[in-house]
């Protein structure tokens, strides 16, 4: 069937059409683009425009029941326990979660690949180390390790990030060595290295940009996933504190109100399904937009609906 | 086979070594356990006794070099809280999370196989995306949140089961339902994924030039080699519960694993931490070992 | 001929690809009676496969569609018979064994399982089965059929293997054999092996057989009859010397013309300058020694090929002239001085000397770079070039020189056939003006035809620019159209070395005449005759 597929390449654009339509083309995907988009608006904007607004108390609307426009837009989504507006605190909490997510997926993803490029590409000595090392975390309960070393370190939001992205680095190391032993032994490696090139070269031209892919893929999924553990630390109390605030905190402080004011648990939980939601969904399609291999998929369905 | 055990005993050891003196001394840095345990005001000298009695004032390192010893003969200590041995607090602790641990795992697995090779049977049709999407919302979604809503709904709501403790069976309804979410969400998705390429293999094809009906094409022929990356999963998943449900135990009041490291670092109760952790990395050795002897059992070619 | 037992009727089936619709086959009709051997010939994209999974039901609706034609057997439509009743007739009826029997056999049950579950799922008691399945695996020749049966399929020979798929599909002796492509991954003494099975077996049994393949040498040796597909139609059918002698239609006649071996052998030039020297190379990986004692010597502008089966060390020796492996000992002269000691930066000027086209052009590209890209990393690595507008007018002329055209330029790899990758590669090698290519299996993985045309180019190149090749390769057809000078190799050794012409026409070594016997002539006429004096022999 090799030849059938060639028939058909002549496109006008080598490249195919950009991410961006084949993005448009995925009505799933496309729409968890757009909530992660407002997500990371809020995420940037929210304690600036609505800051003041999320802090201001007033015992009047405490536990002001949702869906009522009579307080005003703010408090559509209720009012909490010291009758604080939902929407708006929901908005900025938006912030440091995203910051908290975002810093360990950053260091993890930076530490563990660049280990992982290396353990896969040097020799079995300098492997043996890195992938015991990694083992060791792997074999460690997280979660506690987290509650230690927060409780003794004092829960902030950079101590967070540290203790989140030293649990993760494994993840990638391990799935960056993966690829890097699998993709080495490819042709194309060993035609660059007929040619000539240097152990540099082949890792950052040849190498990297194939794993890239496998990579961004996982660190959408594991945005997830760290977004999920800084929520249960911070729901035990050893996490993010207040004034600080995070959608896993909010669900914590509306616990003990479940029997009167089920909306201060709700949203803020809610909050986080629908961004890890839209994460998986999307990690899901870069897997495979980003493979050039089974890119066209995706292409393809334009020729067929014109 | 004895061999790779043996690598394995040893690897473990050493990491169990490190996390045991990490444990060990973050938790001497966390407070004095002498004031959280006696009255408020008691006196500086009934402190002081308190410690010499649990040998807190020695200097750390003589600390640490009497547990090490102490742990040799198997002693892991006493509980400050229960005033009982750590370790029977512990094993009473496990005698609660195994069961909760085995029967979500036994759930999660052969629902998810199920699930999810039907869905790879007929990807693309209905009941493929309505697993997906199912599962998808399992994998986001935080338990501690599911847990909440759960007893808001069938517990304060309908009056089905109760919120919190143990006792009767209904006890253990909502726990491992919460609990069954998030694994059953991943887990039908490595089995989706892998069984999809699994059933494009040529082997399928003879099957099929064989004249094998559908239901031994999927569940004979396919799933023994669509199996294998999900055993991995399967594993990584039941390490997470073996490591107990902090989240769920803390909130259902189950007195498993999970709940009684929360409570015992909270409570400067170092001995039932590092005996947890030890009885914990155990359990997990044991299963890494089932893992690998269930992959050898499933694929013949890594026997060797 | 007999009465047909199959027939296939204005056999028409589309593929709905996410690229648009492809028409598989179209109006595809063949029959096949009992006792007879058809084979259906084409190259890959041919179709000519399509029919016969139709036949099986194996086609995957969607999405493929079946849009018109009628296949009969036994007086019924295949096409309009239910499901299970279709399930029914696979393995009992009809059986079909693959190309990769490695692949096609489940790795993870036992081989002696599998061959039982064919009759087993037809209902047949599990003792009867047993007993039938060792009667089987003993018939098509596995030492100890006993122990066999308790293995699994990684613990057998490719050869085995096959014959195992052959046990297999004969357990409930079936009307109608399938074979798409049966001896296509096999060496050329095991295909012949397999081949003279297959018809041991067809005499026993009086099945029909349906043999796909897209080599006209397995067609000679072993069929009946022949249907020829092109772009999913058939061009030409009949007996099968008549098709070879007196083929009417322009693309069997350029299939034929394409098979390699026919032509002059060329003579050597012994003027030449020396150009590399290697003398005693040993490699070994734990016991096994993959190269012994090898030393062989090239001039500037010449060929040497070299053969052998899987095993023999080929490939070995092709990477540790080119440092992918380190030798073990022994040295090897690249203009006096040696490749096997020498320092890293030596070596990197050499790298540029030396070029190598890989076997498989879909791996060796990297699938990330573009087509300029790839040409032109070469410049990066060794700095030449440095004249950025220059080198995209390099390219297109490299490109031109090897048969693409300039649009190609800012392509990818993967928007190309087999055949143009494999181009591709070979403007890469170029790009640096080597004076030395080594070809491993560079031409084996391309449909005949266009093997002939890069087999041509490779030749050009070498007349026009000086470039000797060192030319690894299984398929002796090729070699003796290329070469000027062929090493034999069998597990690590040199068996026999000389001037093609003397390999060709008197081998002196037993091994080498053993390899030239089995290697198939596209002549039925050449292929019959070979028979009728080993039956003499």
């Amino acid at each position: 069937m090799a030849d059938l597929s060639l028939a058909k390449t002549s496109a006008p654009t080598a490249h195919g059409p950009s991410l961006l339509s084949m993005l448009w083309r995925d009505k799933l995907a496309f729409i968890s683009a757009v909530v992660l988009l407002i997500i990371v608006l809020f995420a940037l904007l929210g304690p600036t425009l609505l800051g003041e607004l999320a802090g201001d108390q007033n015992l009047r609307g405490r536990n002001f029941p949702p869906f009522s426009f009579d307080r005003g837009w703010a408090f559509f989504l209720g009012g909490d326990s010291l009758g604080r507006p939902m929407l708006a605190r929901l908005v900025v909490a938006a912030h440091s979660t995203m910051l908290i997510a975002a810093g360990t997926v950053v260091a993890a993803l930076t530490i563990g690949a660049g280990l992982g490029l290396v353990a896969g590409y040097m020799g079995k000595n300098t492997s043996q180390v890195i992938m015991r090392l990694a083992d060791v975390i792997m074999s460690f309960p997280s979660l506690l390790i987290a509650v230690v070393v927060l409780y003794v370190l004092g829960p902030s939001i950079p101590n967070m990030i540290l203790v989140l992205a030293i649990t993760r680095i494994p993840i990638y190391l391990r799935t960056t060595r993966a690829e890097v032993l699998e993709v080495r032994e490819r042709m194309f490696v060993q035609a660059a290295t007929v040619m000539g090139a240097s152990h540099a070269r082949i890792i950052l031209r040849h190498i990297l940009p194939v794993v890239a892919p496998t990579l961004v893929t996982i660190a959408t999924l594991d945005f997830a996933f760290v977004m999920l553990a800084e929520s249960s630390l911070s729901f035990l109390g050893i996490g993010v504190q207040p004034p600080d605030i995070t959608w896993g905190l909010m669900v914590a402080q509306g616990r003990p109100y479940l029997n009167t004011a089920w909306w201060l648990a709700f949203w803020p939980g809610l909050m986080i399904v629908i961004t890890a939601l839209s994460l998986n969904l999307l990690s899901n399609w870069m897997r495979i937009a980003l493979d050039p291999a089974q890119r066209w998929r995706l292409e393809a369905r334009k020729t067929k609906n014109v | 086979m004895t061999k790779m055990i043996g690598q394995r005993a040893i690897a473990s050891l050493l990491s169990l070594l490190g996390l045991m003196i990490l444990v060990f001394f973050l938790s001497r840095l966390t407070g004095d356990p002498a004031v959280l345990f006696l009255p408020i005001d008691a006196t500086e000298e009934m402190k002081q006794q308190f410690r010499a009695l649990h040998g807190l004032d020695l200097p750390l390192i003589e600390q640490f070099g009497r547990y090490v010893l102490d742990l040799l003969q198997l002693d892991f200590g006493e509980s400050l809280r229960k005033a009982r041995p750590a370790i029977d607090v512990v094993l009473e602790a496990y005698a609660w999370t195994l069961p909760l641990a085995l029967i979500t795992m036994g759930l999660v697995v052969t629902s998810a196989i199920i699930l999810g090779s039907l869905a790879a049977f007929n990807v693309g049709g209905f009941f493929d995306r309505l697993v997906s999407i199912v599962s998808l919302i399992g994998a986001s979604a935080p338990d501690f949140w599911i847990a909440i809503v759960a007893i808001v709904v069938f517990s304060i709501g309908l009056g089905w089961v109760p919120t919190s403790g143990v006792g009767t069976p209904m006890h253990w309804v909502l726990p491992i339902a919460v609990l069954f979410i998030r694994p059953f969400g991943l887990v039908v998705q490595v089995v989706r994924g892998s069984m999809i390429s699994a059933l494009g293999a040529p082997y399928v094809k003879t099957a099929r030039a064989k004249g094998v009906k559908n239901l031994p094409l999927i569940f004979v022929h396919t799933l023994r080699n669509g199996m294998l990356p999900v055993i991995t999963v399967i594993g990584d998943q039941a390490a997470a519960l073996l490591n107990g449900a902090v989240i769920v135990e803390t909130i259902f009041g189950f007195p498993g694993v999970g709940k009684l490291m929360i409570d015992s670092i909270l409570q400067r109760d170092f001995n039932v931490v590092l005996a947890a952790i030890m009885v914990t990395a155990v359990a997990i050795f044991i299963m890494n070992i089932l893992i690998d002897l269930a992959y050898g059992l499933l694929d013949p070619r890594i026997r060797n | 001929m007999s009465e047909p037992l199959l027939t296939v009727k204005n056999l028409s089936v589309d593929f709905h690809t996410a690229r648009g619709t492809v028409n598989a086959v179209k109006n595809v009709s063949w029959s096949v009676g009992r006792g007879e051997t058809l084979a259906i010939l084409g190259e890959s994209g041919s179709g000519k496969s399509v029919s016969a999974n139709a036949v099986m039901n194996l086609l995957d609706i969607p999405p493929a569609e079946i849009v018109s034609g009628e296949i009969f057997y036994e007086g019924e439509d295949l096409l309009k018979v239910s499901y299970e009743k279709h399930r029914a007739l696979n393995g009992k009826k009809i059986a079909m064994i693959f190309q990769d029997p490695l692949g096609h056999l489940n790795p993870v049950y036992t081989v002696g399982w599998q061959i039982i579950e064919m009759m087993t799922a037809h209902g047949r008691p599990a003792d009867m089965a047993r007993a039938r399945a060792l009667e089987l695996v003993t018939r098509v020749g596995i030492p100890e059929p006993e122990k066999a049966m308790h293995k699994y399929p990684h613990q057998f020979s490719g050869g085995q293997r096959q014959r195992l798929m052959i046990a297999m599909a004969l357990m409930l002796k079936p009307d109608i054999l399938i074979a798409d492509e049966p001896t296509t991954a096999l060496d050329v003494t095991i295909q012949a092996e397999v081949l003279a099975l297959l018809k041991e077996l067809q005499a026993e049994t009086g099945m029909a057989l349906v043999l796909i393949t897209h080599d006209l040498g397995v067609v000679a040796e072993i069929a009946d009859r022949v249907v020829v597909m092109n772009k999913g139609e058939i061009v030409e059918e009949g007996v099968t010397r008549d098709v070879y002698h007196n083929a009417q239609h322009p693309y069997t006649r350029k299939l034929i013309d394409a098979a390699p071996g026919k032509g002059e052998i060329k003579l050597l030039d012994k003027a030449a300058p020396l150009l590399l020297d290697a003398k005693k190379l040993c490699k070994t990986y734990g016991k096994f020694a993959a190269l012994k004692d090898v030393s062989l010597t090239l001039a500037r502008g010449q060929s040497l090929a070299v053969v052998g089966e899987s095993g023999s060390g080929k490939s070995t020796l092709a990477r540790t002239l080119l440092r992918l492996e380190e030798a073990d000992s022994g040295e090897a002269l690249w203009k006096g001085r040696d490749l096997i000691t020498m320092g890293r930066s030596e070596l990197l000027g050499v790298r540029r000397q030396i070029q190598m086209v890989f076997q498989d052009p879909t791996q060796s590209l990297n699938p990330r770079m573009s087509v300029y890209q790839l040409i032109a990393e070469g410049w990066d690595i060794h700095k030449l070039m440095p004249d950025r507008s220059k080198r995209r007018a390099r390219v297109i002329e490299l490109l031109e020189q090897v048969g693409l055209s300039p649009e190609h330029v800012d392509r990818y790899p993967h928007q190309f056939s087999g055949g143009q990758r494999q181009r591709i590669a070979i403007a890469r090698a170029l790009a640096l003006e080597p004076e030395l290519i080594i070809c491993d299996e560079a031409v084996s993985a391309l449909d005949v035809s266009i093997q002939a045309q890069v087999i041509a180019l490779l030749d050009g190149l070498r007349q026009r620019l000086g470039i000797s090749f060192l030319f690894i390769a299984h398929d002796l057809g090729v070699v003796r159209d290329f070469a000027d000078t062929v090493i034999v190799m069998k597990s690590g050794e040199i068996v026999e070395y000389g001037p093609t012409a003397q390999i060709f026409d008197a081998p002196q070594q037993p091994y080498t005449q053993r390899l030239l016997a089995a290697n198939l002539d596209p002549d039925p006429d050449v292929q019959a005759q070979r028979r009728a004096a080993l039956i003499h022999a």
